[in-house]
């Protein structure tokens, strides 16, 4: 199973939205959206990507299979982990880089699992969380974007993924939307 | 090409290797991770062998069965989870709204804090009992896998830089009086007011392998069984069903819950959203 996982933290909720808008219910993958946040007690941030885009919006769930044409969004005050079956754990190990969830922590965990398969994705943020887990993914075969430092609105995140060496595209949003949107990940082109 | 199919076998390698670490700790010591959530346990087990420059994994077995002073750090390692006071401040007021009234209902009140990491919870819920007159009556057994956090939660020492984010947690948890009130501060640490230690009894305890210990009022366990695959979250219910009293209430973690357990009809909702529960006969 191919997995895409995009992580952000300041400027997310407007780049994420742009990223988003275009999937369709055709997706034959699942995505998976790391977002630095508040630890609320309403869940505003999948109301708001679910406005803005045409196939179910979520929270994940301890022990939730992971199903394709689904953005995942992980919970607050959570590090989100993937198991060899293809579920979602949670554990509550402590932040990592003052963050949690932890882009890297999420990566790292997903590389191990889902090896070359795995899309990951770094968008605009003021921290370099990403970087760490973006070169483990590298490691294990798995496609590894950034988004152009030039226009995010934090560049931070993404230049610091870059500056690993490990990254293969810079695109801009409106590239990693196409991409996305693209063929290789709707059910009319699924690869086993 | 090449380079990914080595990686795969590399991985495929290292799944062996550690599934044979858990069993081989298992076997020698006794501490059955091997029906803990993989992907939390690979990555402690990752950082360990990091810290302690270990290269691999078959290395790591070979050490640890023989070290036991290495073995101690790596149980430290695996276990420790962390928390704050009054962490979803929210489960705490449901506690106050919801539980306090029912437990003020019997003469003696026992409660259990299964994995209570660093104590931090404990003290808020002693908090609460104490703002509601019950703490006299009051049993708490808080007990943990992890032996250096039941110190740590034994002496009741936190970060006095963690105040800010305590006190507005209190807040939002229903608190009734000054946060300040519970803790003297010293030398950028906070000591926390000894009479609420009075009715507590920290206890190591494993929940994958001890049995109960007594008969409970309440029961919380927030975000243990998030480490635990379906076999022994399942396994950890029945304990906590077969130690709370009828009309027993049961609180888990924010993303815990009881639906895919096999107890699931046997206890009452009693807060959807903040995840309490109550055995039912």
């Amino acid at each position: 199973m191919k997995i895409i996982i995009i992580g952000c933290s300041a400027g997310g909720l407007q780049a994420l939205s742009q990223v988003l808008e275009r999937l369709s219910v055709g997706l034959s993958v699942p995505v998976v959206v790391i977002q630095h946040r508040a630890n609320e007690h309403v869940n505003l941030l999948e109301e708001v990507l679910q406005h803005r885009c045409g196939i179910k919006v979520k929270q994940a769930d301890e022990k939730e299979k992971i199903r394709p044409g689904i953005v995942y969004v992980a919970p607050p005050g959570y590090h989100l982990l993937f198991e060899n079956d293809h579920t979602f754990s949670l554990s509550s190990d402590g932040p990592v880089k003052h963050s949690m969830p932890s882009i890297d922590v999420s990566l790292e965990s997903a590389a191990m699992v889902f090896g070359k398969a795995l899309v990951a994705i770094i968008l605009t943020g003021a921290s370099d969380d990403g970087a760490t887990g973006i070169r483990t993914v590298r490691k294990y075969g798995g496609l590894t974007i950034a988004q152009d430092p030039a226009e995010a609105q934090f560049p931070h995140m993404p230049q610091s993924a870059i500056d690993t060496g490990c990254v293969r595209f810079i695109l801009p949003l409106a590239g990693i939307s196409n991409l996305l949107a693209a063929r290789r990940f709707t059910s009319a082109h699924e690869e086993k | 090409m090449a380079v990914s199919l080595e990686n795969r076998s590399m991985a495929e390698f290292e799944q062996k290797e550690f599934r044979e670490l858990l069993e081989s700790i298992r076997h020698v010591y006794g501490y059955d991770f091997t029906n803990y959530a993989e992907a939390s346990v690979k990555r402690r087990v990752l950082h360990f062998m990091q810290a302690q420059h270990v290269e691999s994994l078959d290395g790591l077995a070979k050490i640890l069965v023989r070290d036991e002073r290495m073995f101690e750090l790596f149980i430290q390692e695996l276990s420790v989870t962390v928390t704050e006071m009054f962490r979803d401040p929210l489960f705490f007021k449901c506690l106050r709204s919801k539980v306090i009234k029912r437990l003020a209902t019997y003469p003696v009140i026992r409660i259990w804090v299964a994995g209570c990491a660093t104590g931090e919870e404990v003290y808020s819920l002693a908090i609460i009992l104490k703002e509601e007159n019950l703490l006299e009556r009051v049993i708490i057994y808080a007990t943990d896998i992890n032996q250096k956090s039941l110190e740590i939660a034994r002496q009741g020492i936190y970060p006095l830089a963690s105040m800010k984010t305590y006190t507005t947690n209190y807040i939002k948890a229903g608190g009734k009086r000054s946060f300040s009130e519970y803790y003297q501060a010293k030398y950028g640490s906070v000591l926390i007011d000894k009479t609420l230690r009075q009715n507590i009894v920290f206890a190591p305890h494993n929940l994958t392998t001890d049995n109960s210990f007594n008969e409970f009022q309440m029961i919380t366990c927030r975000n243990v069984l998030i480490y635990f695959n379906q076999q022994l979250q399942d396994q950890v219910i029945s304990l906590f069903y077969d130690s709370l009293c009828t009309f027993g209430f049961l609180g888990l973690g924010n993303k815990e819950s009881l639906l895919f357990s096999e107890k699931k009809d046997f206890f009452e909702e009693v807060d959807r959203r903040e995840k309490v529960f109550m055995k039912i006969p």
